[in-house]
């Protein structure tokens, strides 16, 4: 089983986020990048079911800042191969194609390039933060016609079909079957997923190579921003002090 | 027809899930904006269903009972079948793991526009008509609810993709049936994806739906150990120990303890959320405690604008200092 993962970058939320001077975009200047969380745990799935036997797992990314570092860390933790899409090619008027926040047009990217490589099993975050336009793992699914789960937590099984456990809320899940090649959206792994020292990707980076290959967007979703605000606050909360007045509240409240 | 909004019906075990009524609320809306009808889509429900969505004007079913159980590759066809019978020009999808299967795979494969992670959306209010012809705008609630952000979909079909708790849901209950029904066929699939059956979650020790008094903790929690600092804050109150996802994913918390979306929806007395930023996932799950206090260093954090009292302070300096207060009591 051939598996791919599909890893991107999102906007740390530990940061203030700022809006820039356009009003539509985040403020560049205070905005740093990593990877998606989801997409962190997506890969462990992989490993994990490599180590049980399926052939290899290629982690893939869009070229950018710091995705040298991302991809090596990936072949560090144990992906057997990354590709890096370099020099996307897009339609006149859609420049900025499949860059942070243009989901649809990052499908169309990645789609193209999965089409390209072996591919049994490809493995994305359930979501990011940033995905204003759609969810990648469906919108991958859609334009490779093959069937997804989102909101996955477990991947187990080999051959032709997986067995999947999609989460609907309260703990309660739900066990598929689904024939391969499929794109499945993970929550979360069956692991922590796992770390790779420092040490271990240096050395990586001196061995390994990061394969780039060209990808090309298509028409995109058309969906253009009006406004980018942060929310109404209302009232917002009363803020406190100290403990003390936190006490006086927890009392008035009659919980202690 | 021109105007018309369609929403996606969500069942699980044979009940509708609130959020069904909550989207055919904003649907009337909308659809009165655009001066066309509403539509509901039912997918693998029951007669018993279809009379509870009276709000619609129609209600279109695809399959019955067997097709109850949610499958995302039977349950999309049917949706696309829906959609291609009645052209709708705006299509409302609960954001949910159910939704998350539906609406981005619809939209791509009928060309159509989406906005994810939605609020609000709006037929024409912000931009400007051009031919005669009427953008739809829909709100999202981007970065962890951080930033809102406003779309243009355009003057075409579209799909938003709409945030559990978005709007009231009594908006959209009706006291009679639709006035209307139609049924379509099943369309085939290729039956790639197979529904095997139903995971009840393992019962926790605790029940947190039933707590007056819950001690939430988040990301800023920072690792394993830390969890112990909660404890006995909860200890002290008599209250039980909950969290946010990232906690529950890391494995710091069983299953049975997660506040939000995929996790439980409680409404304690108080709400002590600690070192929780307060994405829409987690709001869903609180946002209606009687009380909710947030402990958060990051000034910006979406909790405070859900919380009823805040402090800017390290979490684990008011929990040693709240802690010691109470035994001191």
């Amino acid at each position: 089983m051939n598996i791919i993962v599909l890893m991107k970058r999102v906007p740390d939320l530990v940061e203030d986020l700022e809006v820039d001077d356009t009003g539509k975009a985040l403020d560049e200047d205070c905005v740093s990048l990593k990877l998606n969380e989801f997409d962190d745990h997506a890969l462990e799935e992989a490993l994990l079911l490599k180590e049980a036997g399926a052939s290899s797992v290629t982690a893939i990314a869009l070229d950018g800042e710091e995705v040298d570092k991302m991809l090596f860390t990936a072949l560090a933790k144990g992906a057997d191969r990354a590709l890096k899409i370099c020099h996307v090619g897009a339609p006149p008027g859609r420049p900025g194609a499949g860059e942070v926040g243009d989901y649809r047009g990052l499908a169309e990217i990645f789609a193209g390039v999965v089409r390209e490589q072996p591919h049994d099993l490809i493995l994305t975050g359930v979501q990011a933060a940033d995905e204003r336009d759609g969810q990648l793992g469906p919108m991958v699914a859609a334009l490779l016609d093959a069937p997804c789960v989102e909101v996955v937590t477990s991947v187990e099984g080999s051959g032709g079909a997986v067995t999947v456990h999609k989460e609907f809320s309260g703990g309660l899940m739900a066990e598929y079957e689904v024939d391969l090649p499929a794109v499945l959206g993970i929550q979360a792994a069956r692991a922590t997923p796992r770390y790779a020292p420092v040490s271990k990707v240096r050395q990586v980076q001196n061995e390994a190579t990061i394969e780039t290959v060209s990808g090309s967007a298509g028409g995109g979703s058309g969906v253009s921003v009006v406004e980018m605000t942060p929310p109404e606050t209302g009232e917002g909360a009363q803020m406190l002090e100290s403990v003390d007045e936190l006490v006086e509240i927890l009392e008035s409240k009659g919980v202690i | 027809m021109a105007g018309d909004v369609l929403v996606v019906a969500e069942h699980l075990r044979g009940e509708l899930d609130d959020v069904t009524f909550e989207l055919l609320g904003m649907g009337r809306e909308l659809a009165g904006q655009l001066g066309g009808s509403l539509i509901a889509a039912l997918i693998g429900g029951s007669g018993e269903m279809a009379d509870q969505l009276g709000a619609a004007d129609l209600v279109v079913s695809v399959g019955g009972a067997d097709m109850s159980d949610f499958n995302p590759e039977s349950h999309g066809a049917a949706l696309e079948a829906v959609v291609d019978a009645k052209s709708p020009r705006a299509v409302l999808v609960s954001y949910t793991s159910m939704g998350m299967d539906l609406a981005s795979t619809l939209a791509v494969k009928k060309g159509m526009a989406h906005a994810a992670f939605g609020t609000a959306v709006a037929g024409g209010e912000n931009v400007t008509p051009e031919g005669g012809k009427r953008n739809i705008t829909a709100t999202s609630q981007l970065y962890g609810g951080k930033m809102d952000v406003v779309s243009d979909l355009g003057d075409g079909p579209c799909v938003v993709s709409v945030l559990a708790g978005s709007a009231p849901a009594d908006a959209g209950r009706a006291d009679g049936p639709p006035a209307a029904k139609e049924s379509l066929p099943a369309p085939a699939t290729a039956g790639h994806v197979r529904f095997k059956r139903l995971i009840e979650p393992e019962a926790g020790d605790v029940d947190i739906t039933a707590q007056d008094v819950l001690v939430a903790i988040g990301r800023g929690i920072g690792s394993k150990d830390d969890v112990e600092v909660a404890e006995e804050l909860a200890e002290a109150l008599d209250a039980a120990v909950a969290g946010s996802r990232p906690l529950i994913d890391a494995g710091w918390l069983p299953k049975t303890r997660q506040v939000g979306k995929s996790g439980l929806k409680v409404s304690p007395k108080v709400y002590l959320a600690l070192g929780i930023s307060g994405a829409p996932e987690h709001i869903e799950g609180m946002k209606s405690a009687a009380t909710i206090i947030a402990v958060n260093t990051d000034e910006q954090a979406p909790i405070f604008n859900f919380a009823h009292y805040g402090m800017k302070e390290d979490l684990f300096d008011v929990c040693e200092e709240l802690t010691e207060a109470i035994e001191d009591r």
